[in-house]
């Protein structure tokens, strides 16, 4: 019989104290009981001799430090995965919510996983067409990235995110393909949008959905991507398929978090977060990847909505130190009417390197990749100094790079939501524009790739 | 020895009672699965106890128990081509045993017991050894001959020897009759605490340069052999590509490279890119020669705190027997974030941003245990250990604790610009921020190996940028066209400095790595376009067409050139530089 307690001494915000435990160990789950039988599910943070502090999952209202009971269950917070997921609609804590049956678990996982060994991964080079020109053309994602899209509040990251998972494929592959979606604390609007979207497409059966909504309790948001990669890693590593994970919004899980450390008391890092929230958000992203010898991976799009669009915000800043780049939405090009509005300049991918090329793409991407950013980048400077100096003081070489910006927004990165670019079309569309500068101008593609590609000027 | 018993469990902090045997730093064994902890502070018989293994799981009442050793690493053959984690556990051996996942508890000796090593011994009975002596030599790879010599503090005469043949490292090689009359029994390997710099006989100043292979390091920011360097920046700005970059090309002995708190697919990168590539000094793979430890960020954090340790420990190891060794950390304001985690834990006071006040000095002893040395031993050997570091400021803000403990220390201090990267500009390191304290120490070696003119032509080259940065302010008031000739020369001059000697390709194999004399004969032929163009300009030819000459064209191209090529291609530019020129004057003097 497990031992329970009726020595809850404190509730302060998502902590509790409870006192004369004996054996608990640090992460183990609790229960506890109300007197109206209801049960609210919490975990253990610290055992100080026989003093437990504990930090609840669930709202505190309506727990009476008198009567409630509480038992802890010897094993930390686990998820029951199975096949059967898939097609089903879980709440934040992974309990189904769609009124289906209760699933029948094939394994029980800790969902806070075990770190992947470094030297049993695989590294990510299969490139992933996404037929979205600015990703696939420019920063390129690959099976098993983990590729965040940094927005602002109002910026269309839902429609980038949906049009990702709609269009996504792997060329000359076979799919078995699945896709894992978290709400973390973002609106019923905005989740619903996702599950129509999935319906639409019919990717609806292929979907495990984990929901905690704005409503929900926040504390459990701390729990919620957990669950969704745990899913993902049964489905990825057990399953062999191949998981495109969207967690959105990791702002509102990093609040959560901060939360439980001001409860604690701990000692904050830069604006209030915990200073280990670092480590913590690598825990998450960390969990993307392709381990060796099996079939499956996990790709994942995490967006996060820069507070006040500041890329330096704590949030976006240490997910860019830890993801394998970024895709950023830029509210100028947003206002100018651009669709998608990526910014491109700042935003990267880390593994384009390896997903491009011959046998992958083309031979002729990586050059030019890097010759439409420059292009772009010093087309840019140009059309800032032709904001000051007007357009008398650019040179004509100048006046063409400011011309190929333009073009370059108009007709590349504003493709629409709904269009989707084969690879050869993305490339085929960038040599078009790098026809309207001076071939002296191309210096990082080589003269044979250019002989070959660059459009003839009649 | 008596057992303690946990009292408290915070994370990855534990605090047992019961602990008056252990000392301090040692290392425990806590609980069943006999996780490894080191115990930071005492207080009466309460140890609190850093753990560096996941802590879920542990209550009060579980049982621990001290080594009574601190914190150390196993140092024999075996080590190079290997990969670790923070505690130097093998990683590779560790997949074969428990599989993808690392699960806790988990034991396998750093060294493998099984393979046995081609040993030759070198010291013969009765010779006289002291610490640092060596007493036989393996094969390890094809590159590295791994010197077995005799530990630190350990002195007398040789008195037996095995024969030359293949043994595993636990076989005793030699005994060393001491001057008490004790026999010593050595085999190959020797433990070393992380935390405790290997003793040397002297250090020098550092130098001669460590070539890297790329441009802007060693033309404009070299760093010795033996120096000490940072690179900073926000993410995105490349600090990874940079060091795996000095990781593969630079010309030493031994790489350590260490990543601390980064991500797990860069350590995977590296383990499979590695060995793939060929080392244009050796003609053997590079992972020959190359050492990994992995505490990726999901690791436990404790063990990253203790990584950088590791690797240095190490390196201060072949450094030991006489070679050029590199250490390159990623990152360590990971590191610094890892104390900063277990000081919040311990309830320190904080310093700056949560930081623990001894954040600067902990910086300065790692960095301090690079340099040139006279090794240990009878024999005169000098080896020396680079260390170079990455720091990851929050938000790219140079004045956070980690950035500026830092600057204090290192002499070259390698910036990143997330502007140069956003121009895909590459290497994104900044001319104008970064800085580098060896050149002056260094000029006799530069002028005595290259001829003078390489620093002449570096200093002109950088001042040309210089330049460049000033006339931009100008230009950015009243445009490019009121600049006189001379000045958009040196605009047009700088932009070729920037981009056709600066910006290097590390992805594409000709223009990942560039030797010194390339790098000079490149360099000497933009200049070569400013002289020329600039006399051309005083003899009253005009600038633009200058500007369109197919020459210059070519020097865009020319760092695609191939390696073989280069010296012929090169000279063959300059020539058609000089009459295509000489051309222009010609036709301005009969135009006049």
């Amino acid at each position: 019989m497990m031992k329970e307690y009726r020595t809850i001494h404190e509730i302060s915000g998502p902590l509790m104290i409870v006192e004369k435990v004996e054996g608990v160990t640090y992460d183990e789950l609790g229960e506890i009981e109300l007197s109206d039988g209801s049960i609210r599910r919490c975990q253990v943070l610290e055992v100080n001799g026989d003093k437990a502090v504990v930090q609840l999952f669930e709202p505190s209202a309506g727990i009476n430090l008198r009567d409630s009971k509480i038992r802890f269950l010897g094993h930390p917070l686990e998820l029951g995965v199975s096949g059967d997921m898939l097609g089903r609609v879980f709440n934040g804590m992974g309990q189904p919510i769609d009124g289906g049956p209760a699933i029948l678990p094939e394994a029980s996982r800790d969902i806070n996983g075990l770190p992947m060994n470094p030297a049993a991964r695989d590294y990510p080079n299969e490139f992933i067409q996404t037929g979205v020109s600015t990703i696939d053309g420019l920063n390129t994602l690959v099976r098993g990235q983990k590729l965040p899209i940094f927005s602002g509040s109002g910026l269309p990251h839902a429609q980038l995110a949906a049009q990702i998972a709609r269009q996504a494929k792997v060329l000359g592959g076979e799919s078995n393909f699945a896709v894992v979606f978290a709400a973390i604390g973002i609106t019923f609007e905005e989740s619903e949008y996702f599950v129509n979207e999935f319906k639409r497409t019919g990717a609806i059966d292929r979907t495990v959905l984990f929901t905690n909504l704005a409503d929900d309790p926040a504390v459990e948001r701390i729990a919620t991507p957990r669950m969704a990669l745990t899913a993902a890693e049964y489905l990825a590593f057990d399953k062999g398929m191949h998981v495109l994970v969207i967690l959105t919004d990791i702002t509102n899980y990093a609040e959560a978090l901060r939360e439980v450390s001001a409860a604690k008391k701990e000692v904050p890092g830069r604006r209030g977060y915990p200073g280990y929230l670092y480590t913590n958000l690598a825990t998450i992203y960390e969990r993307a990847g392709r381990q060796l010898g099996k079939e499956g991976s996990i790709t994942m799009i995490p967006i996060l909505t820069m507070p006040e669009d500041d890329k330096t915000h704590p949030i976006p800043d240490l997910t860019g130190y830890i993801t394998e780049g970024q895709i950023i939405l830029s509210r100028e090009l947003h206002r100018k009417g651009i669709t998608p509005p990526v910014d491109v300049l700042p935003s990267l991918s880390r593994l384009k390197d390896k997903g491009v090329g011959v046998g992958k793409t083309r031979e002729d991407h990586a050059a030019t990749m890097n010759q439409l950013f420059a292009a772009y980048a010093s087309g840019k400077e140009a059309k800032e100094l032709m904001t000051i100096l007007g357009e008398a003081a650019l040179s004509p070489t100048d006046l063409l790079f400011a011309k190929f910006a333009d073009e370059f927004e108009k007709r590349y990165v504003s493709q629409g939501f709904e269009t989707n670019r084969s690879i050869e079309e993305t490339l085929n569309l960038g040599w078009e524009l790098l026809s309207i500068l001076p071939r002296g101008e191309l210096k990082r593609i080589k003269s044979e790739m250019i002989d070959k590609y660059l459009p003839k000027k009649d | 020895m008596s057992q303690g018993k946990i009292i408290k469990v915070s994370g990855p902090l534990v605090v047992a009672d019961g602990m008056s045997d252990a000392n301090m730093q040692d290392v425990v064994r806590v609980g069943e699965q006999r996780l490894i902890g080191e115990i930071l502070t005492m207080t009466g018989d309460q140890a609190s106890i850093q753990v560096y293994e996941e802590t879920s799981g542990l209550g009060p009442g579980a049982k621990v128990e001290t080594t009574g050793a601190p914190l150390s690493v196993e140092l024999g053959p075996g080590i190079i081509e290997n990969i670790y984690d923070g505690i130097q556990r093998p990683l590779e051996e560790i997949v074969k045993k428990i599989g993808s996942n690392l699960a806790r508890g988990v034991e396998v000796p750093a060294l493998t017991r099984e393979k046995k090593w081609a040993y030759t011994p070198v010291a013969k009975v009765g010779d006289k050894v002291i610490g640092g002596d060596i007493i036989g030599t393996v094969p390890e790879t094809e590159v590295v001959l791994h010197k077995i010599m005799v530990p630190n503090g350990v002195s007398g005469t040789v008195e037996w020897t095995i024969k030359p043949g293949n043994y595993i490292v636990d076989e005793v090689v030699a005994k060393v009759k001491t001057e008490k009359g004790e026999t010593v029994q050595l085999t190959m390997t020797q433990k070393w605490p992380v935390r405790v710099g290997r003793p040397y006989k002297q250090k020098y100043n550092p130098v001669a340069p460590l070539q890297s292979g790329q441009r802007i390091i060693d033309t404009m920011f070299p760093i010795a052999k033996g120096g000490t360097a940072a690179v900073p920046g926000p993410f995105g700005s490349g600090k990874t590509v940079v060091q795996h970059q000095l990781a593969k090309w630079s010309d030493v002995d031994i790489v350590v490279y260490v990543g601390c708190g980064e991500r797990g697919n860069e350590m995977t990168d590296v383990l499979r890119e590695f060995p793939e590539l060929v080392d244009p000094r050796t003609g053997e793979s590079l992972m020959k020669r190359t050492v990994l430890i992995a505490n990726t960020s999901d690791m436990p954090v404790a063990a990253r705190e203790a990584s950088v340790y590791t690797g240095i420990t190490i390196a201060e190891y072949f450094r030991d027997m006489g070679y050029a060794v590199a250490v390159i950390a990623d990152s360590t304001s990971r590191w610094a974030e890892a104390l900063r985690e277990m000081s919040g834990r311990l309830e320190e006071m904080p310093g700056e941003e949560g930081y623990p006040a001894y954040l600067a000095s902990r910086l300065a002893q790692f960095y301090e245990r690079a340099g040139v040395v006279q090794c240990m031993g009878s024999e005169d050997r000098v080896g020396s250990l680079t260390a170079v570091g990455a720091v990851s400021p929050p938000g790219g803000d140079l004045s956070e604790p980690v950035s500026q403990g830092t600057m204090r220390i290192v002499k070259v201090f390698w910036s990143l610009d997330a502007s140069l990267a956003y121009r895909r500009h590459f290497p994104a390191i900044n001319w104008l921020n970064s800085h580098s304290l060896y050149l002056d120490t260094m000029k006799p070696w530069f002028d005595e190996h290259f001829g003078p003119a390489f620093m002449e032509n570096r200093n002109k080259a950088m001042s040309l940028l210089q330049e460049e940065d000033n006339l931009n302010e100008i230009v950015q008031l009243v445009g490019k066209d009121s600049l006189s000739a001379g000045d958009q020369l040196t605009l047009e001059t700088a932009k070729m400095v920037r981009e056709d000697f600066l910006q290097q390709n590390a992805f594409m194999d000709v223009d990942s790595y560039s030797t010194h004399d390339r790098q000079m004969r490149l360099l000497a032929m933009i200049l070569d376009f400013d002289r020329l163009a600039r006399d051309a300009i005083a003899k009253g030819a005009p600038l633009a067409p200058m500007l369109e000459i197919p020459s210059k064209e070519k020097i865009g191209r020319a760092k695609f050139v191939e390696a073989d090529k280069y010296v012929q291609e090169y000279a063959a530019i300059s020539q058609e530089m000089e009459r295509e020129i000489a051309a222009i004057v010609e036709k301005a003097g009969a135009e006049l």
